[in-house]
């Protein structure tokens, strides 16, 4: 957003002049600014709305929830509906859990997309272009297609109450993507490069390491940011693969938030849910361009 | 040169091991799950051989020719809206917002990286109406309408599942067609507005068919995601009301894990799957077929 601030001070001042770009004027309708105002502000409102109810839902103690419209404000902001939904809703250990799966399922994702990524682009090598399509088939194939074998396995392999079935299922699933993306940005980099490194001794590991990583670091980092929403947002593979409350991640334990706890307590449910929201948005607030960039490139080539 | 660029000892240590876990986790499970659909039982009580019977049943089976429905008339609707919603957004970014869209296009995105079971719970909560009217029943009460039980009808549950799908993701098709949008050249707009073109003629002629390529793959990629929908359903509506609103992949999931049937589930996931090749393989044809017309 950084970059576009001294363009967009630069467009409404010339707007305030009456000197649009001549060329965009041309797609004029008949909508006075006034009209394009009121759609704006409805746009906006529909998307930020929910999330202010949501936030003060989650303030309220349940007879204020069940005895009031759904419009009003809390009577009193009840915050320990927070420390309820995080110590007696598990909340906090949910998270623990979610963190130990998608965290060694990004690192192991990012260390094998990049390193492929390179093969696959980098070098010359007889077959490297049908090793790459075999790859993105894997994104067309939904992950029910491979759930079935995989409960076998783990469960015969005795993994059924660890967190491995999650990090080994999350790495495999999402490697074409990241495979994918990883080999997209080395295309951008010339080969030539390796080469005068090659000229220069270094072997071809070492040119990798040293010379291909820190290039591509930022894509690492959108790469990075893509599958670690993909990972932490899954709801099917975590429901296969942990049958045990003790293992479930935030999206499973937020879905059974609301058994658990029968009809009665609203307050710590919303305040989950929020939790849950907020973690993520918080992410957005700093990264967004970043996240847009990558989650759009992602989404473009798949 | 090119020997070290093409040594087959560092392809094999810089590739092998994302081949091998890529084989491990996805094409050997695959190969193994189109196995399991002549099977009949589960891990637990063990396979035996079944034939075609499972696919015979799919055949005749009402419940997964209802899940199949479900699951195209989702997808067809929702990658048509969000594509739609998101491709009239991209315009307003760019013919009316234009440098000044960075704020709102950031906004209006920001659903698309919330957890989709949050998202679910947090829309069945705005449209609920008992134990207590939710905000958009107490909405409809305060301006003298009735309220709706959304969630008791497949018609009505289907609309909310539609509203929040849009909701979620037209930011995100308005990012991507966006980004097509403002490679349009300005001259190209300006000479076409001299010949008289503007509003909407010059959206249809001309901004319509330079940005079809976009366009394309963002249907490609909705339909492409909408026909594996999991997670906002299961949410949502968990399927319901009675079996109202079952996608394929929710009745694959409860005939392995609830029946306990892996042989039948896996029939459905291989159904799944040859429809998603079979729509992506459609859309590329089609559009391959336009783009040499046009």
């Amino acid at each position: 957003m950084s970059t576009d601030t001294p363009m967009r001070t630069q467009a409404r001042t010339g707007m305030a002049y009456g000197k649009r770009p001549p060329a965009r004027r041309a797609l004029r309708f008949r909508f006075g600014r006034a009209t394009i105002r009121v759609l704006i502000t409805l746009l906006l409102l529909v998307e930020i709305l929910p999330m202010i109810w949501m936030f003060l839902t989650s303030l309220k103690s349940n007879s204020d929830y069940l005895d009031n419209s759904a419009w009003s404000l809390p009577r009193h902001w009840l915050w320990s509906n927070y420390s309820t939904a995080w110590t007696t809703g598990h909340i906090g250990l949910y998270i623990r859990n979610s963190a130990l799966a998608v965290f060694p399922s990004l690192t192991l994702l990012l260390l094998l997309g990049t390193a492929a990524g390179f093969a696959l682009q980098i070098m010359v090598w007889k077959g490297r272009n049908i090793t790459l399509l075999v790859f993105l088939a894997g994104l067309m194939v939904p992950v029910q297609m491979i759930l079935l074998p995989l409960f076998t396995v783990y469960f015969q392999a005795g993994l059924s109450s660890t967190l491995w079935p999650l990090i080994l299922t999350y790495t495999g699933s999402n490697l074409p993507l990241t495979v994918f993306m990883m080999s997209t940005f080395y295309k951008a980099i010339p080969r030539e490069m390796f080469e005068a490194a090659t000229l220069d001794g270094a072997g071809i590991l070492r040119s990798f390491w040293s010379i291909s990583v820190p290039m591509v670091r930022n894509a690492i980092l959108t790469v990075g940011l893509v599958e670690f929403f993909f990972i932490w947002n899954d709801l099917l593979v975590a429901l296969t693969f942990t049958n045990n409350q003790n293992l479930s991640t935030i999206q499973v334990g937020l879905l059974n938030f609301t058994g658990q706890f029968g009809s009665t307590q609203y307050g710590p449910l919303f305040a989950a849910i929020c939790i849950n929201v907020f973690g993520t948005l918080l992410i957005y607030l700093f990264l967004n361009q970043k996240i847009m960039k990558g989650l759009t490139g992602g989404a473009v080539k798949g | 040169m090119h020997r070290v660029l093409g040594d087959r000892r560092a392809v094999a240590i810089l590739l092998g091991p994302a081949l091998l876990v890529y084989s491990l986790i996805m094409l050997v499970p695959m190969i193994w799950s189109v196995g399991y659909s002549f099977t009949k039982g589960n891990t637990i009580q063990g396979f035996t051989w079944n034939g075609f019977a499972n696919f015979s049943r799919l055949w005749s089976d009402p419940n997964a020719h209802q899940a199949l429905w479900f699951t195209l008339k989702y997808a067809v609707v929702v990658t048509v809206g969000q594509v739609l919603v998101g491709y009239l957004l991209a315009l307003l970014y760019v013919f009316f917002l234009k440098r000044a869209s960075a704020l709102v296009r950031t906004l209006v995105f920001f659903p698309m990286v919330l957890p989709t079971v949050a998202v679910g719970l947090l829309f069945k909560a705005l449209f609920q109406i008992a134990p207590q009217y939710g905000p958009v029943n107490q909405l409809l009460v305060d301006v003298g309408l009735h309220p709706i039980d959304w969630f008791s009808s497949s018609s009505t549950a289907f609309i909310v599942l539609i509203i929040m799908d849009v909701w979620r993701s037209m930011g995100f098709y308005a990012v991507l067609l966006y980004a097509g949008l403002v490679d349009i050249p300005d001259d190209l707009l300006e000479s076409a507005r001299l010949d008289g073109a503007s509003g909407l003629r010059l959206v249809r002629h001309i901004v319509l068919p330079l940005s079809f390529p976009v366009l394309m793959s963002s249907l490609i990629f909705s339909i492409n995601g909408t026909l594996k929908v999991f997670d906002s359903i299961v949410a949502l509506t968990n399927g319901g009301p009675g079996s109202g609103t079952t996608p394929l992949t929710l009745q694959m999931f409860n005939t392995a894990f609830d029946y306990g049937d892996y042989g039948y589930g896996s029939a459905i996931a291989f159904l799944l799957t040859v429809v998603c090749l079979l729509v992506t393989l459609v859309i590329f044809r089609v559009s391959r077929r336009d783009l040499t017309k046009g």
